[in-house]
């Protein structure tokens, strides 16, 4: 049965060669930014997240420290060294409706894109993806030297068709499906901040 | 099927009858598409971006078999089982026969205008399973038995105060309540509750990647996300169009998408799935229903570029003013009212007249399909096929036969500017002159511009 739509589709599309059309050249030139960090905060910043400079990645804890949301966090979930108050281990976590009341999850991102502030992160070292949704306030840390221009320069770094799960993440979960009223928080994080970090 | 509903002027009535809702609607549109325009204008290279956005689109289609056999392949060695499905039937079929493989009586749902196109949803509640739509606006619609008005902001025809009855109801919410950041936090965390009890998740697909044979989703609530990563079990239903050769193109996708659809510079989310989640199954559904036979369309055929973003909408002075549901279609706006009388021209002849001919869907179409070029070849082929009822087709032909014969227009001039000022009012203005229900003819002149030319002609060369 599903063979035979397999194949009538097939035929039904082979039944009608089409001119040929090139694929376009996508190398460019593209604009690029002239200061990633500074636009990559900027929009960030546009679209419901903050961007936090620091020179080290000690220094993470302390402007932590100063988040509200963190402060009264309860369960705290981190994927980077060194976060003091983490005390959700990942690895216990054998079902992912686990992680269901984790508070706070800072997580390490890849790199980041000025253009969009969109920030690359996948199920590589954490074992359920889902923390990303699930969590209500996440934090990404991302080397700060570690910023793209444009997406075109982002699908260079990325590499896809291994079996994985990829993400570009942009500012905290949104909805603006009430009247256009944008409210943050919709089903994901509630708050997103993006550390970059400088050494 | 294929009987005519009411014409979409008819429908629009309902619609324009109360007025201060009407403007709210055009008004709330108006400002996604300012949202756009500057959006749009931030990205020196955007005309260059939708000119490359429609080049990948129409090579695909050119080798879309070739595409879809190695996006197969590449799906399949991560892990993924791929479905092929001839039409919705076929497509219901499938995504029941995984559901109840698994004994699986809950699920949760993305957005997907293809599961609409094939209504899905009854069908598996008539099976005895539990939908929830959880995406906030199509929530809303669901919870109010409504097709959602807009491919992209569903509950777009609804006021707050609606919402706000609507959420006391179904939610126990506070009476009167309408604040949308309440109402959102309420159904958080309604929805929540979906997600940790769904046993299965559905999603659409925004692109498909023919070279790593993954699928892209593209959310702004995370709603996506949260349903295919608690369960195992990831069902992402795709029209075979989804389809790019490259990882490149998404490049330039994203880009456009978010841009042109609410004037984000790209969504919260933009997930790529490669394989299933670990110890799970990822089920791609590939759908016809209908493609394979519009690709061999000349002139509709880049309909199926179509990257669902909903700037057509928001900028379509009609749409702004009639409602998405006056179209009674799936997809409404322009493009669905290229795409529908594809499938039942008779059923769907009004929508191309739904349409002033200004040429603005054209203009703001990520993919530079030419929308009112094809709506008005459509009325050309409507006509043809004899798809327009009587009444209309008389109208034509009457019209044709004026215009094509001076001294009938001549004749036509003159015995309106003699005789009409004389003539009773409701000879206009009556139910079967349209154009006379909110417009008042000017007054007629003396002479026509011809005895006018001629009159002048005549003293200057007298002189
Ligand atoms: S036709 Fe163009 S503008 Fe309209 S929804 Fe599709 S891609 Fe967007």
């Amino acid at each position: 049965m599903a063979d035979n739509s397999r194949q009538a589709i097939l035929d039904q599309l082979r039944r009608t060669t089409l001119e040929p059309v090139a694929l376009p050249d996508l190398r460019g030139p593209w604009t690029t930014s002239d200061d990633p960090r500074r636009q990559f905060a900027e929009v960030l910043a546009a679209v419901g997240g903050r961007a936090i400079t620091v020179g080290s990645l000690a220094e993470v804890n302390a402007e932590l420290e100063k988040i509200p949301a963190y402060q009264n966090a309860r369960q705290i979930c981190s994927r980077v060294a060194g976060i003091a108050r983490a005390n959700v281990d990942l690895d216990a976590a054998g079902d992912p409706h686990d992680l269901e009341k984790v508070d706070f999850f800072i997580a390490p991102g890849e790199f980041g894109v000025a253009e969009n502030a969109a920030v690359w992160v996948t199920d590589e070292s954490i074992k359920h993806r889902v923390l990303y949704f699930l969590t209500q306030h996440l934090a990404l840390v991302v080397p700060a030297r570690e910023l793209v221009s444009n997406m075109h320069e982002a699908y260079q770094r990325v590499k896809l068709g291994q079996r994985q799960f990829g993400l570009f993440l942009s500012g905290p979960s949104k909805t603006a499906d009430i009247e256009q009223s944008l409210v943050i928080g919709a089903h994901g994080a509630r708050s997103l901040t993006a550390f970059l970090v400088e050494s | 099927m294929g009987t005519a509903v009411r014409s979409h002027p008819l429908e629009a009535a309902d619609f324009v009858a109360n007025d201060s809702r009407m403007h709210w609607h055009d008004k709330a549109l108006w400002f996604v598409r300012a949202k756009r325009d500057k959006a749009a204008a931030s990205v020196p290279e955007w005309e260059q971006l939708r000119e490359a956005a429609s080049q990948i689109k129409l090579h695909t289609l050119s080798r879309l078999p070739e595409y879809l056999e190695e996006f197969e392949r590449n799906a399949t060695r991560l892990g993924a089982v791929v479905h092929w499905a001839r039409d919705a039937e076929d497509h219901n079929r499938i995504v029941l026969e995984i559901l109840k493989k698994h004994g699986i009586r809950r699920i949760v749902k993305s957005k997907s205008m293809l599961t609409e196109e094939c209504h899905l949803n009854p069908h598996l509640e008539k099976n005895g399973i539990e939908v929830v739509d959880t995406d906030l606006g199509e929530r809303i619609v669901q919870f109010r038995n409504e097709p959602p008005s807009h491919i992209v902001l569903p509950a777009i025809h609804i006021k707050k105060e609606e919402v706000g009855e609507l959420f006391h109801d179904r939610l126990g919410t506070e009476k009167g309540a309408s604040d949308p950041t309440y109402l959102t936090e309420a159904a958080r965390g309604h929805l929540r509750d979906k997600f940790m009890n769904a046993e299965a998740g559905m999603t659409g697909v925004n692109f498909a990647v023919a070279e790593t044979g993954g699928v892209v989703v593209c959310t702004n609530e995370g709603n996506a996300d949260l349903g295919v990563s608690l369960p195992r079990i990831h069902i992402a239903c795709m029209g075979i169009e989804k389809l790019v050769p490259r990882t490149q193109d998404l490049a330039v996708f994203t880009r456009l998408l978010a841009r042109s659809a609410t004037g984000q510079p790209i969504t919260t989310y933009t997930s790529h799935f490669h394989g299933p989640i670990p110890g799970g199954e990822l089920h791609i559904v590939l759908v016809d229903n209908g493609r394979s036979q519009f690709r061999e369309s000349e002139e509709y055929r880049s309909s199926l570029k179509c990257i669902r973003c909903g700037a057509c909408l928001n900028t379509c002075p009609i749409f702004r003013r009639s409602g998405g549901h006056s179209y009674h279609a799936v997809i409404p706006g322009p493009i669905g009212s290229v795409l529908a009388p594809l499938r039942e021209p008779k059923k769907y002849y009004s929508l191309p007249y739904a349409c002033s001919l200004c040429g603005s869907c054209s203009d703001v179409c990520p993919v530079k399909i030419p929308l009112h070029q094809m709506l008005l070849t459509w009325r050309g082929d409507l006509a043809a096929q004899k798809a327009l009822p009587w009444t209309k087709r008389a109208m034509m032909k009457c019209g044709s036969l004026v215009l094509r014969n001076t001294w009938m227009y001549t004749l036509a001039g003159k015995l309106a500017r003699t005789f009409m000022p004389w003539m009773p009012r409701w000879t206009l203005y009556n139910p079967l002159n349209a154009w006379g229900k909110h417009r008042e003819v000017p007054s007629f002149p003396p002479h026509s511009f011809r005895e006018l030319y001629r009159k002048r002609q005549q003293k200057n060369h007298g002189r």
